[in-house]
């Protein structure tokens, strides 16, 4: 199976392809946040370079969210629109537990992480078991004060993986229960992302997969708040 | 550069630059093969105008299915199209970036050149479903966003000759209603009501220095609106349909003066009226006069083709295509993307 991997969920972008349990390629950079006019360029480039048309292709994954609501929608609609046109399947996978895929073998919580602004966090939970890891919480958007709470409840070792990690360092470094990932264990990798994504069921309706926002627009929460008054 | 506007083509185009949803397919510029259109109006009603974070996220839910209903709705395949066009700006940037990054996909898995299209480009080309353009003309395009009067000397040529310096004219129709209590979108409700009044209040009429084809909306909105409030504060009772109907005689008249001196001074073969506030009756009627008495052939397009859609952009895109315009896999949505750079 050729799995072409799509994430632009955040800072980071990557893309890469994958055939069976082989990476035939994959192209990642994690410095500007012009998704709208690199993401396209760069699957045309990563097919080409490992010898793949779009037509050879047999499922398109998607890092689905939560994370930049612009940045999800140009990879979401990009997911769509080829897998729709294409007829292939298509797969999205939690943004958070791509990041998670960086824990591999370490003993506790996994516990991704990105900045959400006003003090919280996209945050999950995520550990080992046997050669995989699994989702321990549901992905959700909290106070990054409360998640920290939380998790020395736990009383176990918890690894934080964020992109965004210099921005809470000093709160989570004087927690005694608590690793920081290194720089590169930091950056979500694409191939992790096709990895998991040929595992999974693709979606049943592509007219109508959406990113995972987590959070309504603002607007849509305001209307809401003032109906329940 | 002179082109020939009379070959085959078979053009696939998006539109998501504010809250409609679009795909269409046209033959040759002119034919309508397919037009699919979602719109999102009932979604933004209850917030009394379009929130920008609500319509992107609307468009990604319905930007595969207009495109399916476009391409089953034609009875074309893949391989009969030429191109695909897509508008990339004015707008929304987080609109825009849907149908963009849709339209490149699109193109890229089918291996289609793909042609930027100007929005209000497109507000004008709607035109040629109507009739043949004749040049040089004038266009006036009005709508929520636009006021403008843009001079055309053949195919794919616009020069911005007037423009509005502050509210366009679509925006003061919704400004207006929304002070008369009016639900959104506020063009056609005034439209509405302003058959049941008359236009016995004298609003001003911004004429600017002698000469200038530009407009101005915003102190015409403000005296509405400062009109209703010292009426309330005199305890005299109102006459929405009496204020609906005078303030779009304001608005009809500047219209359509400022575009008689422009057509006259480019001695244009045709008028052309463009974009959402085009569908306002009133303005409709007025111009029509005007141009009559002139003598000049005016082109208005049906309601259906005046608000936002994808086959005027299809029909914009075809002369781009014809002219050689391409883009790239790197286009990107440009939120005040200008006219004269097409």
């Amino acid at each position: 199976m050729n799995v072409l991997a799509i994430d632009s969920s955040n800072l980071v972008m990557g893309v890469a392809v994958t055939t069976g349990r082989k990476v035939l390629g994959e192209l990642t950079t994690n410095s500007r946040k012009n998704h709208s006019e690199r993401l396209m360029p760069a699957i045309a480039q990563i097919l080409n370079a490992v010898g793949l048309k779009p037509a050879d292709l047999d499922r398109i994954v998607v890092a689905e969210g939560p994370g930049s609501y612009t940045g999800l929608r140009i990879g979401t609609t990009i997911a769509k629109m080829m897998a729709w046109t294409l007829k292939k399947e298509l797969v999205g996978v939690s943004s958070l537990e791509v990041v998670a895929q960086n824990g591999r073998g370490f003993d506790g919580y996994i516990a991704p992480f990105f900045d959400a602004r006003r003090g919280q966090v996209f945050a999950g939970l995520y550990e080992n078991k046997g050669r995989e890891i699994v989702r321990t919480a549901p992905d959700q958007l909290l106070m990054i004060k409360d998640w920290i709470t939380e998790l020395r409840k736990l009383d176990k070792p918890v690894l934080f993986l964020s992109n965004d990690m210099e921005k809470w360092c000093d709160l989570l470094c004087s927690e005694s229960y608590a690793t920081l990932g290194e720089s590169t264990q930091n950056v979500p990798r694409a191939a992790e992302l096709a990895r998991i994504g040929a595992q999974k069921e693709p979606v049943s309706d592509i007219h109508h997969f959406l990113p995972v926002y987590l959070r309504l627009a603002e607007a849509e929460a305001k209307w809401l708040a003032k109906q329940e008054r | 550069m002179k082109i020939d506007v009379n070959q085959n083509t078979m053009i696939l185009a998006i539109e998501t630059s504010c809250d409609e949803t679009a795909a269409a397919v046209v033959e040759n510029g002119t034919v309508i093969r397919s037009n699919a259109v979602a719109t999102q109006i009932d979604i933004h009603r209850r917030f009394g105008g379009v929130v920008p974070e609500v319509a992107s996220r609307h468009h990604v839910d319905q930007i595969t299915v207009v495109c399916e209903e476009a391409m089953n709705k034609s009875g074309l395949e893949w391989k009969d199209l030429d191109a695909i066009a897509v508008t990339q700006g004015p707008g929304l940037i987080g609109a825009l970036l849907v149908g963009v990054n849709g339209a490149k996909a699109l193109a890229y898995a089918h291996d289609l050149p793909l042609v930027p299209v100007h929005h209000i480009t497109g507000h004008i080309y709607a035109n040629r479903f109507v009739h043949e353009l004749k040049f040089p003309l004038i266009a006036l395009v009005v709508s929520g966003g636009h006021t403008e009067l843009v001079y055309m000397k053949e195919h794919g040529s616009y020069e911005v000759i007037g423009t509005t310096r502050d509210d366009a004219a679509g925006e003061a129709f919704d400004k207006v209603a929304r002070t008369l209590g009016l639900p959104y979108p506020g063009g056609p409700e005034i439209d509405h009501l302003a058959k049941e009044g008359a236009p016995v209040i004298d609003f001003p009429r911004a004429w600017l220095e002698e000469g200038s084809l530009d407009f101005s909306f915003s102190g015409l909105k403000s005296a509405v609106i400062n009109y209703i409030h010292n009426e309330k504060q005199r305890g005299h009772e109102l006459n929405p349909a009496d204020i609906a109907a005078s303030f779009q005689q304001s608005v009809s008249d500047v219209l359509v003066k400022k575009t008689m001196i422009a057509a006259e001074r480019v001695h244009a073969k045709q008028i052309l009226v463009a974009g959402g506030v085009s569908a306002n009756s009133k303005i409709r009627s007025e111009i029509e006069k005007a141009a009559s008495t002139r003598g000049i052939p005016l082109i208005i397009p049906p309601l259906s083709l005046c608000t936002d859609n994808a086959a005027m952009i299809a029909a914009s895109g075809t002369i781009g295509f014809l002219k050689g315009m391409r883009a790239d896999l790197s286009l990107n949505g440009k939120a005040n993307l200008s006219i004269e750079d097409f």
